[in-house]
């Protein structure tokens, strides 16, 4: 048996069958459902009078059209003022009930963005399959697990076979050597990463992120790099098992206990690619080079160290990019050659799968502690990702920091990441948001985003435009 | 799903890379629980001046009369000319299902972002990938010619040119089976159920840490 990679034993130890034509029956874990993505599939069902293959394994969560003001919240469905929107949250609650699927409803402390309550109660485990009706499924990698998005039709395909038909991905491994300088986060590495390959660059790839910048990463904060392999183009991102990693599951609700943790530990510890292991294509970073980052375009490798420049499109000799970035400028009515630090914000957005979770939050809250939001934004949020999210800041005080700075403390859910519930960045407006996409209207139609790390949303709150979070004394 | 076999049609030209899920229907209309009727929002933010909203009446706004898909020329069309990373974004498959809707049934691309490109078969659409250059004569000539169509042979492989002119292109041999069947995927993967039956009982052993349903996991502390 030659040397694989990580990617290599999960696939091979959930291959049920292999067509001749390259395709194969993988065999899945978990499977997690929210409100968009799955009316359609559960309708299928029903149309074909199918039922699913292990109800069991399938965890449900409202998450992305749902409020986040408690006054709405506290109301249940009949506070969804959006009638699709709750439409869309009652079908879930009775699609859940018929299939005998377990749900963690929109008032359950435990309910929260599908890809932090995974991992948050332990149903995402190493060495699994997981598959969502969510691109950013590919966050669960961070626990060496093999998580990726799928389709509506696929979500009903897992429900009924619990397996998913597949071609095989190529390995790639992003190794980013040596260790990340004060101020520089999760964050700031996986955009510098897409800034380096491009949001096409992991096309066709499961990417393995490694080396002493990742390893030295804590799980949420590898959390935050997988969450974004999707915006480099790779279906899946992947992070070796490590001792941080079983530290993590330990004691986690869905976690294996007693003699079954040891078993699972021992088998966990495998869940490394072998030193000989052959990647199709290597990405060496260094991690020292690595700035705060800031995207100032319409994709998410339009990206910029925060000490530099917009770029200038006459300078770009490519006439295919240099139309692209005159339309991105054109959409965020930025001029070529700017400083990244001129910026001015109107709105700050702390929140999403990315970086919503306890870490980012006291990371934010360190930064904005004693401050006052600048009188020029005009909204500034910050949605915590879970309620046991939510719960855990507010027993630390941050909520108490956020809200005496003058930001919005929400109730948890996909909030204006992706703005489909009451969330929405108004027409022309710059948002520093912690989320992972700034597409022409994610945030809202005309909305104008840039991605940043949560440090760096915060401290363009407090001084209305971007600024360099290293030169900031905290 | 509908059967691809031979495709007869006017083409199309988005001259546009990168175009995105919230390019080719935006996110205001994912929330329906529907699978159809998403064909009247296609490209929605760009063939419309105004913002759509699911209970807009959508005959009745005003259209952008610049925005290729209004041109009179190209109505009645069904074949799509696209340029890079066609379809990259959300992993949601409304974006097939709006594009299908419409009365697409091919798109002819240098390169598609991932989930999007395995979407489309699933809905019966076929994802063309062309050398870049070739896409870029495409465009020309299509550009040039009012009324260009051409002609998608699936069982072939072929694209016939208005000229009499071919183009192979290629196409997994399962997916291409399943298009010409009109097949779906859950009846096919249903018939090897002993397979998954036998995998699951001997994976269940080997690693039963993943098995423990999700209702039996109640932690007071959390409730
Ligand atoms: S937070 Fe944003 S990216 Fe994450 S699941 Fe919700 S909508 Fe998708």
């Amino acid at each position: 048996m030659g040397s694989k990679t990580l990617y290599d034993k999960i696939w091979d130890a959930h291959l049920v069958k292999q067509r001749d034509d390259g395709t194969a029956l993988i065999y899945i874990d978990r499977h997690l459902i929210h409100e968009v993505t799955s009316p359609q599939a559960f309708e299928g069902l029903r149309l074909a009078g199918r039922q699913p293959w292990r109800a069991g394994s399938n965890l449900a969560v409202p998450d992305h059209n749902i409020p986040t003001t408690s006054d709405e919240r506290s109301l249940g469905l009949a506070g969804i003022k959006d009638p699709v929107s709750k439409i869309q949250v009652k079908t879930l609650d009775e699609n859940c009930k018929e299939f005998n699927i377990f749900e963690l409803e929109m008032n359950d402390l435990r309910q929260g963005i599908v890809h932090v309550v995974g991992p948050e109660q332990g149903a995402t485990l190493p060495g699994m399959t997981i598959v969502c009706g969510d691109s950013h499924t590919s966050t669960h990698g961070a626990l060496g697990a093999l998580a990726h998005g799928i389709g509506t039709s696929e979500v009903e395909h897992v429900l009924a076979t619990q397996c998913l038909m597949q071609k095989k991905m190529k390995n790639m491994l992003v190794q980013v050597n040596g260790q990340l300088n004060a101020g520089v986060t999760a964050k700031d590495v996986v955009l510098a990463i897409i800034g380096e390959i491009g949001t096409a660059g992991g096309t066709g790839y499961t990417i393995e992120f490694a080396g002493e910048a990742i390893q030295s990463l804590s799980i949420e904060g590898r959390m935050t790099v997988c969450n974004m392999a999707i915006e480099a183009g790779a279906r899946a991102g992947l992070i070796a098992v490590d001792e941080k990693t079983l530290e993590y599951i330990k004691g986690r609700p869905f976690a294996p206990e007693g003699e079954l943790w040891l078993r699972a530990v021992e088998a966990w510890k495998q869940l490394v690619s072998d030193a000989d292991a052959k990647f199709d294509r290597v990405v060496e970073l260094d991690a020292a080079s690595i700035e705060p980052q800031v995207t100032w375009g319409t994709s998410p490798e339009m990206v910029a160290p925060v000490s530099g420049n917009i770029p200038n499109p006459a300078a770009e000799v490519d006439s295919i990019k240099r139309a692209n970035i005159e339309q991105a400028l054109n959409y965020m009515g930025l001029a070529g050659g700017t400083p990244i630090k001129d910026i001015k914000l109107d709105c700050v957005f702390i929140g999403s799968c990315t970086n919503s979770r306890i870490e980012d939050l006291r990371e934010a809250a360190q930064v904005v502690a004693g401050n006052k939001v600048a009188d020029s934004v005009e909204l500034a949020m910050v949605v915590p990702g879970s309620g046991l999210v939510k719960k855990q800041a507010e027993e630390e005080g941050l909520h108490r920091i956020f809200i005496e700075a003058g930001l919005e403390w929400r109730e948890p859910g996909c909030s204006m990441c992706l703005a489909m519930n009451a969330d929405q960045l108004g027409a022309g407006k710059h948002c520093a948001s912690t989320s992972n996409r700034n597409f022409e209207g994610r945030q809202g139609f005309g909305g104008r985003t840039h991605l940043v790390s949560p440090a760096m949303a915060a401290a363009a709150a407090i001084h209305g435009h971007f600024v360099d979070i290293r030169e900031l004394n905290i | 799903m509908k059967k691809f076999v031979i495709e007869k049609g006017l083409v199309l030209p988005l001259d546009r890379a990168n175009v995105d899920t919230d390019f080719i229907i935006p996110k205001q209309f994912l929330k329906s629980i529907k699978r159809s009727g998403f064909g009247v929002n296609l490209f929605d933010e760009h063939r419309y001046l105004d913002k759509g909203e699911p209970d807009s009446d959508n005959s009745q706004r005003p259209i952008n009369p610049d925005f290729v898909l209004n041109l009179p020329r190209y109505q009645g069309c069904n074949i799509l000319l696209a340029r890079d990373n066609f379809g990259c974004g959300s992993s949601r498959e409304h974006a097939p299902w709006a594009l299908d809707d419409y009365g697409f049934r091919a798109i002819i691309a240098p390169s598609y972002a991932d989930i999007f490109f395995n979407n489309c078969f699933k809905n019966g659409l076929l994802p063309i990938v062309m050398d870049r250059d070739v896409v870029d004569k495409l465009f020309h000539e299509v550009a040039e010619t009012e009324g260009y169509q051409l002609e998608i042979d699936l069982q072939q492989q072929l694209i016939r040119k208005p000229d009499g002119s071919t183009l192979e292109f290629s196409v997994d041999g399962f997916r291409k089976h399943c298009l010409l069947n009109g097949l779906d995927d859950i009846g096919l993967t249903l018939e090897d159920a002993d397979d998954i039956r036998a995998f699951e009982e001997n994976w269940q052993q080997r690693a039963p840490w993943y098995f423990t349903p999700a209702q039996n996991h109640v932690n007071p502390n959390n409730q």
